[in-house]
């Protein structure tokens, strides 16, 4: 401080908002140098790697296993815990739609334009679970874990096509009329009275918490009843999958509704 | 001889053909470096001047940018590869056979094509996560993240498209597990729910008439599926990404530019 002669010297203090540069050259610049990489990149991967060209296309020869592109294997891995009207149909929309209300449904105006995790944790911890944990991570089991029959295999492991795994799978009501005793939950009427049921409960959760705590909370308040809904269905429905995952994983669920006159099974 | 350069540089840039075309000289000056971005189409698309916080890398991985990158090297190498592959079950794969042996070439453009589809899926996941994460959906921005998402979408149908292309065994089966999704559309797909009793009512939702046999134009993946992919696949989705990528980086520019502290 001691060398500051005069007024010019004194470092300004730099405003964000009014800092500005010319585009041409400065952003040109890098996008230039940017682009010369990837194309660098690209072509050293072009020459080394091959795109793969197998045998040419027989209708008459399934390859087991019959895997969709990488980008689709997060959801071919759902097949695995839910049918395919969910896992191929209404879940990959209400994906669409879901992220496309983002920006309406979040209405705190804090982290525009700055990574912070303090002052919008459930919006980011939200997204990171769904996008890391339920879209990258069963990505990454689907290309590398997933082999004939997709059963399970360690990458160590020797695809081995005649692996049988016992299906024991059982669906709710079954299960829970073998532990109770209650053989009524057996007749498919009523389990599938039961089933509807569960899952009503399940989403009851949205209009009981709001009648619980909408008074005291300012962030419910902010968000109204609507956007509140929609966040909160969105939010069950992708919880739905995890849930539904360690269902099978601990008690061999299969299937939680069944209304086969309709053939829709949940 | 310095001087006789000059002169005829002189001549050139003052030529009225020269005029025509640049409309600025070039010495460094704050006025030519608006009209630089100002009267090229092109780098019109960026505002003039940014805020210097939006230069840094750290802030948008240039994610965004390498999305179009790749999207544009896939235009220029579908371009040629479109050259050599005609869209039809008998010759699809023996054409790719052809093109990886005996075009100069061939090999690499095709691997380019493959790579940078693949890339661009990469960048965009990537793009649409640091856009999340530094919250620049937020207003002004929210109806650009929605373009953003239809943008997505638009990317993962174009891989899945030209996936079939080659017609081996990796593209007709690979397709064939992704459409054979859509048969279980609830109500428009012939295995989903409610699909019986639609079908009782209306005749549609039947195998050969439903929301799978929209995408696979028949009852299996078959030859006018081929056809059905290749013309999605160069053309349509192609031309809506393009517009729609328009609007985005308009949509940047005319929501403030890059998002940043307040
Ligand atoms: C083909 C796909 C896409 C292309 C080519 C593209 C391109 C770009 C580019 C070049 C930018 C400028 C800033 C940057 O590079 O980060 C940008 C910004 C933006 N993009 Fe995308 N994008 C695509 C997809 C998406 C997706 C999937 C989303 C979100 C779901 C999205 C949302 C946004 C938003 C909100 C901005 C403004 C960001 C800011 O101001 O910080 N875009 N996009």
């Amino acid at each position: 401080m001691a060398d500051i002669k005069d007024a010019s010297e004194i470092p300004e203090v730099i405003d964000p908002k009014t800092d500005k540069v010319h585009t041409w050259p400065h952003l040109v610049r890098i996008e230039f140098i940017c682009g010369l990489l990837a194309f660098m990149g690209l072509l050293v991967w072009s020459l080394v790697l091959d795109a793969p060209l197998e045998e040419p296309a027989d209708p008459t020869k399934t390859p087991n296993p019959s895997k969709a592109p990488w980008y689709f294997l997060g959801l071919q891995e759902i097949l695995v815990y839910f049918d395919p009207w969910m896992a191929g149909v209404v879940l990959p929309s209400l994906i669409i739609v879901g992220l496309m209300v983002i920006p309406y449904i979040d209405v705190n105006p804090k982290g525009n334009g700055y990574y912070t995790w303090k002052e919008r944790k459930f919006a980011v911890a939200n997204f990171c679970f769904g996008f890391l944990i339920l879209w990258v991570a069963l990505i990454i089991v689907g290309v590398f874990l997933r082999g004939p029959g997709w059963n399970f295999f360690a990458p160590w492991q020797e695809w081995d096509s005649h692996k049988v795994v016992a299906l024991t799978n059982i669906d709710l009501n079954i299960l829970l009329a073998d532990w109770t005793g209650l053989d009524a939950l057996r007749n498919p009427v009523v389990a599938a009275v039961f089933g509807m049921g569960l899952v009503g409960a399940y989403y009851a959760i949205i209009p009981i918490y709001w009648k619980l705590k909408s008074k005291k909370s300012k962030i419910l308040q902010e968000l109204g009843p609507v956007r509140y809904g929609i966040t909160a269905f969105l939010f069950l429905t992708m919880m739905a999958l995890p849930i539904k995952m360690i269902l099978r994983w601990t008690l061999n669920i299969k299937y939680i509704v069944q209304l086969p006159w309709i053939n829709l099974n949940i | 001889m310095k001087d006789k350069i000059q002169d005829i540089q002189e001549t050139i840039v003052k030529s009225s053909v020269w005029k025509s075309v640049f409309r600025h000289g070039y010495a460094d000056t704050p006025r030519n470096r608006i009209l630089m971005v100002a009267s090229n189409v092109f780098l019109h698309l960026h505002p003039s001047k940014l805020r210097r916080h939006g230069l840094t890398l750290r802030y948008t991985w240039c994610a965004g940018g390498l999305t179009f990158f790749f999207f544009l090297v896939t235009v220029v190498t579908g371009v040629l590869l479109m050259f050599y592959y005609r869209p039809v079950a008998e010759y699809a794969y023996n054409d790719m056979k052809y093109l990886q042996f005996d075009i100069p070439f061939g090999m690499v453009t095709r691997n380019m094509h493959r790579w940078a589809a693949h890339a661009m899926v990469i960048m965009v996941m990537l793009h649409m996560f640091r856009v999340f994460m530094t919250g620049s959906y937020k207003p002004p921005r929210e109806f650009n993240w929605v373009v953003g998402v239809l943008l997505l979408t638009l990317t993962l149908l174009l891989s899945f498209t030209g996936y079939l292309l080659p017609w081996d065994q990796l593209s007709i089966w690979a397709v064939t597990v992704g459409t054979n999704m859509a048969r279980a559309t609830p109500m428009l797909g012939a295995e989903g729910p409610l699909a019986e009793q639609v079908a009782a009512l209306t005749g549609v939702a039947t195998p050969r008439y439903d929301a799978r046999s929209l995408l696979t134009a028949g009852t299996v993946v078959g030859a006018p599926t081929l056809l059905r992919f290749y013309v999605l696949h160069c053309i349509f989705i192609p031309i809506v990404a393009a517009l729609l990528m328009i609007v985005h980086f308009w949509r940047v520019r005319k929501d403030g530019g890059i998002s940043g502290p307040m």
